[in-house]
């Protein structure tokens, strides 16, 4: 890999996060402090807004039918409402979700797609970015040789993996990732931890999962959402411990709810 | 890691005036996008508008509304007393619409139905694609098809002196209307649930039974709208009917039997204008804003074609309520 | 239904027999329907061809009229109703496309966009005669430009929107809304998404209503008889650039209802040649549309 210009990770400030879709309310006056160069978890039933959550820090809430939002989210310090275009702003995001989606054009294409929109057109360069992606999400030994197969014929694992090479191929300051083991095979998540564990010395990492033992695994400080609110953030280790500061947090982990 | 620049600035590094140009010219064509969306309504509204810009003063000046409704007789042609009854226009349109309608309401309905529930995956297929050659068949093909054809036809099986008449262009504008009604039928008929049919099925109904009892009342409403449609379709007709209906003003109603003589000729709404619109010259008004009499038969044509848009109108706004008055259940 | 003992279970009672005949009258009856509505189709197209043939031979296409339309062949009408062909198609596939863009990509679910949508039914359900009437208001009188080549592509081009305009929209809606936010979700802009992404998975689609809607411009009399077609025109040109865009022309529809109304004498032959080719010319172009989608279908990229 060539050096250069290594991107200044950021940390994440949210404060009176509140979501509604219609007049259903999804997040209530959510606050986060997220550091970074960190895998910071987010745990939680089914339902309780962690996916939303996601779509507000790279605001994809905004085309989502039917929702609005109030409150603030800052990375670095900057609003992010008051960025010159959320465009960009996305471009700095990596988000990945739980279904693998491949696009139907070549697994080249499918990496460069982000560069290209960004109006990087040179082909050494290009090259360059689908190389480091598909390393860097484990995929490069499988595809090398047949960079031009549709995105559509890759076998599940391989979808989300090529998933997480189009995330990273606009070199983000943010991984997101919400439950993206539910659809890929053990073995695949495995190599895929491993990945992330690597990648959070250059950029801050969010896992949002259902699975309590990943995050166990992955992250080092955790936060649990339940219906909308924060329940408890801190250190995973001390949330797992037999003594987490809520109790409702010890029944969730251990399976009484949820 | 590289790519970090290309990432975060965004169009910042590969030329801010290249990235503003872009930006420029997307927004561009997201306005032009915004006004072809609207342009249906433009549209809509301009045929209207334009069609009354040149018929109005038939209106404005002097206009007998129970005359122009009322009196089945139409010589707008005479010099010494024109008269702008439609009344027998209006019934020659509605027996040839309701003979056409008679033809295709029952077959299209059925083959939907024979399409939709009884039928394999490839003589569907089949059918599907003799029913869109169908659909292509020009009009003046068909009103071709009705002058040479079932002219000759009529005039062998009925005794009557000619062909041209309600009776043949209610044949040909009914098998030209078969397909969209098959069209708009075949869709109610397959957005019934799957759920319903297997439920049924489960009951011990035979298909059949399934049909008549289950699909076809939940599918009621489309099956109505597809009817509409087809009669809007056959209202809207002139090619057609303009070579096949024999052309004389007359209303083909009497107080002997059989009461509606099918076999005698008509005019419809559209093929008058389309008859007449060729030999009615345009006058401009005088200095004073007055038209000259002879200018009213140009004029009332377009009023004519003010009451197919109206007819028409109304038939699709009906139609689309029904079809979406089943979707709020 | 048991009467009586396991057998009785599952042999067929006379009341089931009764309901499966039933259903096969049932089925019977609606195949004949289909049936019967298609066979007047076959018969009618083979009369017209054998009808025709004593003249059908390339001459009919190429050649000039002789004897006052009594003779020779059709190709100023041939030529005529290219021109409007393409001329309307140049005109009605933008503003169709685009539309159909703005329907699936950008138009909420409000009342709104329930009114264009009507509007588009509404444009669909227009007699071409209404059609014809403006099209002489608006285009010949208003614009100011005569009757025309022009005058009558722009009648033609409105009244074969809504095809366009419903086809484009269900070969976006098409494309699955997953690829659409995968593509948000890296930096694309909407227009930048639509682009590269869902237009060209509907262009298949989206060329499916392009033919049909050619088939409707052939065949349409009405909506050009006042706007810009007449019965003889002598072009300026030759061979293919028969005609300017101010000119009037001749057309294939209106010369078929033309000579087989008004002209006395044509032989037979000539007249039903003349339908033959134009709805040979008509079904060339229908089958292309279809053969379009068979393809579309069996080259699935997802």
């Amino acid at each position: 890999m060539v050096g250069g210009d290594v991107p200044a990770p950021s940390g994440i400030e949210i404060r009176g996060l509140t979501v509604s879709y219609g007049r259903k309310q999804v997040l209530r006056d959510l606050a986060l402090s997220i550091p970074r160069n960190e895998i910071f978890g987010i745990i939680g039933p089914a339902n309780s807004g962690k996916t939303t959550l996601l779509k507000c820090i790279n605001r994809t809430i905004e085309i989502t039918a039917g929702a609005s939002w109030r409150g603030t989210i800052e990375i670095e310090g900057q609003d992010i409402r008051r960025v010159r275009s959320v465009h960009d702003l996305r471009r700095r995001i990596g988000m990945v979700f739980p279904l693998p989606v491949g696009l139907p054009i070549s697994i080249y294409d499918n990496v460069a797609y982000a560069p290209r929109r960004a109006g990087i057109r040179r082909r050494a360069e290009l090259d360059e970015i689908v190389e480091r992606s598909l390393r860097q999400a484990a995929l490069w030994d499988e595809v090398k040789d047949r960079l031009k197969t549709l995105g559509t014929k890759l076998s599940g694992g391989q979808q989300q993996r090529l998933t997480i090479a189009r995330a990273l191929s606009h070199s983000p300051e943010i991984l997101c990732l919400d439950e993206f083991s539910i659809a890929i095979d053990p073995v695949t998540t495995m190599r895929i931890e491993d990945v992330l564990l690597q990648l959070r010395a250059n950029m801050t990492i969010i896992l949002v999962t259902n699975l309590v033992q990943q995050a166990r695994r992955l992250a080092s400080r955790t936060a649990f959402i339940n219906a909308g609110e924060l329940i408890e953030e801190g250190d995973t280790e001390a949330m797992f411990s037999d003594h987490p500061a809520k109790p409702m947090t010890y029944d969730y982990i251990h399976g009484i709810f949820g | 890691m590289t790519g970090g620049k290309g990432g975060r600035s965004g169009g910042r590094r590969h030329g801010g005036t290249r990235a503003l140009i872009r930006d420029l010219a997307e927004r561009g064509i997201v306005v032009l996008i915004h006004l072809s969306g609207v342009s249906a309504i433009i549209f809509v509204f301009g045929i209207f508008f334009f069609i009354f810009r040149e018929g109005w003063p038939f209106l404005r000046d002097s206009f007998d509304v129970r005359g122009f409704f009322l009196s089945d007789e139409w010589v707008p042609n005479s010099k010494t007393n024109p008269r702008y009854g439609i009344l027998a226009l209006v019934v020659g349109t509605g027996s040839v619409t309701f003979i056409a309608m008679l033809l295709a309401v029952p077959f299209g309905l059925g083959t939907a139905v024979f399409i939709s529930e009884f039928c394999g995956r490839k003589p569907k297929e089949l059918l599907k694609i003799l029913i869109e050659m169908l659909a292509a068949i020009p009009s003046v093909v068909w009103g071709f098809i009705g002058l040479m054809v079932i002219n000759p036809l009529i005039i062998r099986w009925t005794g009557a002196p000619i062909g041209l008449n309600a009776l043949n262009a209610g044949i040909v504008v009914g098998l030209m209307s078969v397909p969209i009604i098959v069209s708009i039928a075949e869709d109610a008929l397959r957005a019934v649930p799957d759920t319903y049919r297997e439920a049924a099925e489960a009951l011990g109904a035979t298909r059949w039974q399934v049909v008549y009892k289950v699909i076809v009342p939940a599918a009621k409403s489309g099956l109505l709208a597809a009817a509409l449609l087809g009669v809007g379709r056959a209202v809207g007709e002139t090619m057609a009917v303009l070579m096949c209906t024999g052309h004389s003003v007359n209303v083909p109603f009497s107080g002997e039997f059989p009461f509606f003589h099918a076999l005698e000729s008509v005019r419809t709404l559209t093929a008058t204008i389309a008859a007449e619109l060729g030999e009615s010259p345009r006058i401009a008004a005088g200095p004073d804003g007055i038209f000259p009499p002879e200018a009213r038969h140009y004029q009332v044509l377009f009023v004519l074609g003010m009451v197919l848009f109206a007819i028409t109108f109304a038939i699709n706004i009906v139609a689309d309520l029904i079809v979406k008055g089943v979707r709020k259940r | 239904m048991n009467a009586g003992g396991a057998g009785a279970l599952f042999t067929a009672t006379r009341f089931t027999r009764k309901k499966l005949l039933t259903q096969r009258i049932a089925a019977g009856v609606f195949a004949l329907m289909a049936i019967l509505i298609l066979i007047p189709l076959l018969l009618i197209l083979g009369h017209l061809v054998s009808r025709a043939w004593p003249a059908l031979s390339w001459g009919l296409i190429a050649d000039l009229p002789r004897d006052g339309m009594r003779a020779g062949g059709l190709w100023p009408a041939v030529v005529g109703t290219l021109y409007l062909v393409v001329f309307s198609r140049l005109i009605s596939t933008p503003i169709g496309v685009l539309a159909g863009i703005y329907l699936n990509e950008f138009a909420r679910d409000n009342w709104f966009t329930r009114i264009v949508n009507l509007a588009v039914v509404n444009l669909a359900g227009v007699p071409s005669i209404v059609h014809a009437l403006f099209g002489v208001g608006a285009f010949v009188l208003f614009a100011g430009l005569g009757k025309s080549i022009l005058a009558a592509s722009l009648t033609l081009a409105i009244m074969t929107l809504p095809v366009l305009i419903a086809s484009t929209k269900e070969a976006l809606a098409s494309v699955p809304q997953a690829f659409r936010e995968a593509c948000w979700n890296v930096g694309a802009s909407k227009w930048q998404t639509i682009w590269t992404i869902v237009l060209p998975n509907s262009v298949s689609g989206i060329l499916t209503g392009v033919i049909l809607e050619v088939c409707r411009a052939a065949g349409e009399t009405a909506p050009i008889m006042f706007t810009g077609v007449v019965f003889y025109r002598s072009g300026g040109g030759t061979g293919l650039f028969l005609y300017g865009p101010l000119d009037q022309c001749m057309a294939l529809s209106y010369h078929l209802r033309t000579i087989s109304t008004q002209v006395p004498h044509v032989p037979e032959s000539l007249l039903y040649g003349t339908a033959v080719v134009l709805v040979g010319f008509v079904f060339v172009f229908n089958s292309a549309a279809i053969a379009l989608r068979v393809y579309m279908r069996s080259r699935k990229k997802w």
